[in-house]
């Protein structure tokens, strides 16, 4: 098993911390100028999504998490599981409701999304930064309303509601920032 | 592979600012009479202090940690007051506030005691600083005050305990000066010298480095040891300096144990430096002023590239 050294921590890293699987966030080097160093870390557990905040003294090592991000297309839900494909060779995964969570509200059949795999098994599901989705339901659009800049909300097709400009109607598709998620434009069809 | 970036991490008025602080400087020494030296960067031999981690250069030695071995040697030689401006070097150093490579400013005056020697440094903290007020702080009052615990007389086990009451250390074992250095880098730093110049003074005995060790007012052994913060920062370290050659070889010699238990590499002493105790070095305290840290308080910088044109890596 491969470890790394707190000189080695960098964001993104993974690596196991009390039993669980954790990407770094930060990683500060602090220093007596005569007495021992040490390092702050900002972690992330994967499991809980908590952030630690640990520090370790400079040198000491962690074991390496087993941990990869992987593009995956996903295909459907079957009313348990989520299941998605490696589109290199096809290899299929199945992940829970509690896996998917919030990533739920914008996954699309076809979608490419980022599944992080932990020991071969599905830990997280991260939806693309940006997805085009159609709006199921809305008031109705207010015609050539594009000026004033209100919003309603719109619920779109996947689940997830967002605020949208007052001349969006119901059947169009737009364009969402999943990370904030905010509306960002109408897509021409 | 992304073109190099040429362009210096530091702002151009960053810089400016540097040469105005270093000529300030020079002049404040000079208007003293102070002889201004120059030691080598690379030696023989390096120090022993198992936190400090010298770069090796194969057939020739070390890049010095420090230029304070060769500057008792000029002292011992009868220089008189000396002061340097140093590159020196530290490996496995890096972050915010640490490159492998940065400039001290070190200077001894004979005959000083650290009291007189702390009003010095205060006199050129302001020359980059502004007209701050001073205050002092013993070591072991400041535990008092921040953790409620003593640091000279209190069990491993008491500071272990506190550790885990303020931080979240991801390690179980460790010698109490581990825990006392954990405790006041992250806990009592981050407090001093808010809107002032602090110094703290009577350091732990096992906190000596090179300074003598002296009874503090309430009879308990401190070493003659002090530290400058401003705003959170470690700016400067200062002994009254041990004169003992026969002491001095015993702390090296506890040193080189303590490399050993931690895996380190240990080579040969500077038998140079340590000839030279034996010859006699005057009465003196000096200090350590680490330049960068100070142009950057100086600027209002947060890291150190903002103040060195070419730091090794940007954390």
């Amino acid at each position: 098993m491969a470890t790394y050294s707190t000189n080695e921590f960098k964001s993104g890293l993974k690596v196991m911390l009390e039993g669980d699987p954790c990407t770094i966030l930060e990683n500060e080097f602090v220093k007596p100028g005569k007495g021992q160093a040490f390092n702050r870390v900002k972690l992330r557990n994967l499991k809980t999504n908590r952030v630690w905040e640990k520090t370790f003294k400079s040198g000491d090592s962690l074991d390496a998490a087993d941990v990869m991000d992987r593009d995956m297309q996903y295909l459907y839900n079957d009313g348990e599981f989520f299941h998605f494909m490696e589109p290199e060779n096809f290899e299929q995964h199945q992940a829970s409701a509690t896996t998917v969570g919030d990533a739920a509200l914008w996954l699309k059949e076809q979608d490419t999304c980022t599944v992080t795999l932990y020991n071969g098994e599905p830990l997280a599901v991260s939806p693309p930064n940006f997805v085009e989705l159609e709006v199921s339901e809305t008031e109705p659009g207010i015609r050539g309303d594009t000026a004033t800049g209100g919003t309603k909300p719109a619920r779109l097709s996947t689940g997830a509601t967002v605020k949208v400009p007052l001349f969006v109607n119901e059947g169009e598709i737009i364009k969402c920032d999943t990370r904030s998620g905010e509306y960002v434009s109408r897509v021409k069809s | 592979m992304s073109p190099p970036t040429w362009q210096p991490s530091a702002s151009l008025a960053n810089l400016r600012r540097r040469a105005q602080i270093l000529a300030q400087i020079r002049a404040y020494f000079a208007a003293q009479g102070m002889l201004e030296v120059e030691t080598p960067q690379l030696c023989p031999t390096t120090v022993s202090d198992p936190h400090l981690n010298s770069i090796a250069v194969a057939g020739y030695g070390y890049l010095q940690t420090s230029p304070e071995y060769a500057m008792k040697r000029l002292l011992a030689a009868g220089s008189g007051s000396i002061w340097q401006i140093a590159h020196v070097f530290r490996a496995d150093e890096v972050g915010r506030r640490h490159n492998p490579e940065f400039t001290l400013l070190e200077w001894y005056r004979v005959g000083f005691t650290p009291d007189q020697l702390i009003d010095d440094v205060a006199a050129l903290a302001r020359l980059a600083l502004g007209q701050l007020g001073c205050v002092r702080h013993r070591y072991r009052d400041l535990f008092r005050t921040h953790l409620d615990l003593d640091p000279l007389t209190c069990s491993g086990d008491a500071l272990r305990r506190a550790a885990r009451q303020h931080l979240d250390p991801a390690f179980d074992d460790a010698d109490r000066d581990t825990w006392l250095e954990l405790l006041m880098c992250q806990v009592i730093e981050p407090q001093l010298g808010r809107d002032e110049l602090s110094f703290v003074v009577d350091y732990p005995p096992s906190q000596a480095a090179l300074a003598r060790l002296r009874a503090d007012d309430d009879g308990q052994p401190v070493a003659a040891r002090f530290e400058l913060y401003h705003r959170g920062v470690e700016l400067a370290n200062g002994y009254h300096e041990l004169l003992d050659a026969g002491e001095q070889r015993a702390r090296f010699a506890a040193d080189l144990r303590a490399r050993e238990m931690l895996g380190l590499p240990a080579g040969a002493l500077d038998e140079a430096f340590l000839a030279a105790l034996e010859s006699g070095l005057p009465d003196c305290s000096g200090v350590a002023l680490g330049l960068d840290r100070l142009i950057m308080l100086a600027v209002g910088a947060d890291t150190l590239h903002e103040v060195m044109a070419f730091p090794l890596c940007r954390p």
